[in-house]
């Protein structure tokens, strides 16, 4: 097949749950290439020389490599392929902003001047890790010499699970200490089972324990055991304890009874499946009318899961524009497919409660685009005297997340920076301690689950490093990075 | 998995348990809790630790039925076992030597007051404690505290034992025969916490409480524990779960208490339907 032969096959759209029954249950909304969707999307790939699409990954996947091998119909080959630099592909194919990765440096989608139309790269991988759980066949790499290092990796979240894979194929042994009682951190409690299903993350941590990982759930380290212990138990540590401390707005009525932040309503429907209450013990607050305050993913996440959980009507309420959300694209798209409203250049400035304590509005005021603000984005202004009420029966505050402070209280040896997050080397994730590195949310503040991934797989590069070497000093300087893995 | 090596009724719908849980009881301190799940079905809640003991790796807790996972806990036998016990979680109570202190557990409150009360005495403190009930049935713990108190006060609402009438009113008595407290340390539900940190803000005594508020993670991770304290929301999981109870907006606390209320009747009538386990049924309200 020639090039112009590639260029005119269309892209290949997934196929998805129709809007009106998806609301009514909580299955994954997109079904999943057949392998045809797949070989045939495998074809508009030009094999570039120069793949400008793995300088846009951050853990490097070859990937016309793995596409090569779809077209080919070698989906055994494919799925290796991938997995020598991505262990959780079924996870990353569902949950990675690919428009802004691999897929906005895609030729095709360059020439045809929109990452829409590149070839559908996160799809591709969602299908060959999909492919694989399937056959129920894992095709283990072959074993290493164990290297009598033990490691501890805090937190089984995208960026500890990258970490225990890369260590535990390294040859070292790995631990991981989870606080709650199942492995995946905010795939589990946060990311909903319609957009990623909950037994796909199990089967990856199946993965990781078939390749010998080990995890100790319910231990809070810093509380079930001092982080000054596991320095001695282990000969490297991994924090990756994540961003999990909510923000509030501070405004009057937040502790209104109906009034919660995103984490704790998307773990009691996610991690406690309150979605099947009182067959599972967990209730969650329903209402006839939802706000859902904020513009990103979490947000999102949270208006969807509103109208799942009953909801007649589930609004954004969010203070920029949609230029500015910063959702992903296709998020806003499922949200607005299902009915979800958009309330735009709107913010709350306090919220009202009946003589119950239960919130019954919203006091909105409404705003206008400014000047640039840091971040680049033009700055919301309140236009003074835009005050009105939105009657609502439930809010739910989805506007960002800090680190957990828990490690880093308990830990005073460790440096953080002003809002909490745990000052690192850029390069290796070493932290201020010897011995202990850190990666993903914790350093971040909440960011995306491949960053954190990203950071795993450099930290765990960086330690496998120290553990041979005994090198702490410098140690950036002997790393052999990738451009893809530095970006 | 944690099996339950004893299990002992010691009132009507009220069981004393050790939990075989070593990794929690290795570091705990007075004041700290798990958070439990009993099945993988099951709901995550907060339970205050009464008591360790290292040597066995167990620790002691003792709850109360009053609702669905309570009642189904309250159903399981000795060497059975439990998923999920996480801990020890909160800040441990600040003990120190201040001299005469003034310890007031109410219902099954007096459970995490036990060990805060052990603590205060073992370090040189003078503790006397009042422990309220509505019925002289609903008293726990007595021998333990008398145990660990230079003086023990009894009041109970239907006068079944010690006085008849509130903590408060026996709080009151021993400052009119003249004792001063250094320190009051209060653990009970809710509105006798309040009553009593009203009245040790007028007689000026410092005022420590336990809260009970609802929680999932315990890690601070879903902020569903948030409370009022000094005008400034603080999350009972990582900040406390003890607090100054002169500065602790007990109105807000219990408000927040009863977001759901009507989940909790609706889970323990489809449990008692499929079941037909049923609470004893007297009791409502007098949770930890």
């Amino acid at each position: 097949m020639n090039i112009k032969e590639r260029l005119k096959i269309p892209p290949t759209m997934m196929p998805e749950q129709d809007p009106a029954e998806r609301i009514t249950n909580v299955e994954e909304v997109p079904l999943g290439y057949t392998p045809e969707m797949a070989m045939l999307e495998a074809k508009r790939c030009l094999q570039c020389k120069t793949a400008f699409c793995v300088e846009g990954c951050p853990v490097g996947i070859d990937i016309p490599g793995f596409i090569k091998l779809i077209e080919d119909g070698d989906f055994r080959g494919a799925i290796n392929k991938m997995k020598e630099k991505n262990l959780l592909p079924a996870i990353c194919g569902r949950v990675c902003p690919q428009e802004e990765q691999c897929q906005l440096f895609c030729t095709i989608g360059k020439a045809q001047k929109d990452p829409c139309k590149s070839v559908m790269i996160g799809k591709l991988e969602r299908f060959i890790a999909d492919w694989e759980r399937e056959q129920g066949e894992y095709d283990l790499p072959p074993e290493v010499k164990s290297s009598g290092r033990k490691v501890a990796v805090i937190g089984a979240g995208p960026a500890g699970l990258t970490v225990a894979g890369d260590l535990i194929k390294f040859g070292h042994e790995v631990m991981v200490f989870e606080a709650l009682h199942k492995a995946g951190g905010v795939l589990v409690y946060g990311i909903p089972e319609f957009r990623l299903p909950k037994a796909i993350v199990q089967g990856e941590v199946d993965y990781l324990e078939k390749l010998g990982v080990k995890f100790r759930y319910n231990f809070v380290v810093g509380k079930t055991a001092p982080v000054s212990q596991l320095i001695e138990d282990y000969d490297a540590v991994f924090i990756g304890t994540g961003a999990g401390l909510p923000r509030f707005m501070r405004v009057d009525g937040e502790n209104l009874l109906g009034v919660l932040s995103a984490n704790e309503y998307l773990t009691r429907a996610n991690l406690m499946k309150a979605y099947s209450f009182p067959e599972t013990d967990t209730p969650i607050v329903t209402g006839k009318k939802v706000i859902t305050v904020g513009g990103g993913n979490v947000a999102m996440d949270c208006a969807r899961t509103a109208l799942r959980m009953g909801a007649a009507r589930s609004l954004i309420v969010y203070r920029r524009a949609e230029e500015q959300m910063p959702a992903r694209l296709e998020e806003i798209h499922h949200a607005r497919e299902e009915g979800v409203e958009f309330h735009l250049l709107q913010n709350p400035v306090r919220l009202i409660g009946n003589d119950d304590g239960w919130i019954s509005g919203a006091s909105l005021i409404k705003m206008e685009l400014g000047e640039p603000d840091s971040s680049g984005r033009r700055r919301p202004v309140p236009i003074e005297g835009s005050e009105f009420i939105e009657e609502t029966d439930v809010l739910i505050v989805a506007i960002g997340n800090s680190p957990n402070p828990l490690v880093p209280a308990s830990f005073p040896e460790l440096e953080v920076t002003r809002w909490g997050g745990v000052v690192v080397n850029e390069l290796t994730g070493q932290t201020s301690v010897p011995g202990v590195f850190a990666g993903g949310d914790i350093v971040l503040g909440a960011a995306t689950v491949i960053l954190a991934m990203g950071h795993g797989r450099r930290a765990a590069k960086a330690m496998n490093l120290y553990l041979n070497s005994g090198r702490w000093v410098d140690l950036d300087k002997a790393m052999d990075l990738s451009r893809a893995e530095v970006r | 998995m944690h099996e339950i090596l004893y299990k002992e009724e010691i009132g009507p719908d009220i069981h004393l348990y050790r939990f075989h849980a070593p990794d929690v009881a290795r570091y705990r301190k007075p004041g700290q809790f798990v958070i439990v799940r009993i099945s993988d079905e099951g709901e995550r809640i907060p339970i205050t630790i009464a008591d360790v003991n290292h040597d066995k790796g167990s620790i002691t807790l003792i709850v109360q039925s009053v609702g669905k996972t309570t009642l189904q806990m309250a159903g399981m036998k000795v060497g059975d076992s439990i998923p999920d016990i996480t801990g020890p979680l909160g800040v441990p109570t600040h003990i120190e030597k201040v001299g005469n202190v003034l310890c007031v557990g109410g219902g099954i409150g007096i459970a995490p007051l036990y060990p805060v009360a052990k603590g205060m005495k073992d370090i040189g403190n003078r503790v006397i404690s009042i422990l309220g009930a509505r019925s002289s049935n609903l008293l726990i713990l007595e021998k333990e505290m008398k145990d660990v108190s230079n003086e023990v006060l009894i009041t109970t609402d239907d006068g079944t034992k010690g006085r008849k009438g509130l903590v408060t009113d026996a709080i009151k008595e021993l400052v009119d025969q003249g004792e001063k407290f250094d320190l009051c340390v209060a653990m009970g539900p809710p509105i006798m916490m309040k009553f009593v940190s009203l009245l040790t803000k007028e007689l000026d005594i410092p005022t420590i409480v336990s809260l009970n508020p609802i929680m999932i993670d315990g890690t601070g991770m879903c902020g569903g524990c948030r409370v009022t304290v000094g005008g400034e929301t603080k999350f009972a999981c990582v900040d406390g779960p003890e607090f100054d109870g002169h500065q602790v907006d007990f109105d807000e606390l219990m408000k927040r208490l009863t977001m759901y209320s009507s989940h909790e009747k609706q889970s323990l009538d489809h449990y008692s339907s499929k079941t037909g386990c049923r609470l004893a049924g007297t009791l409502k309200g007098d949770q930890e």
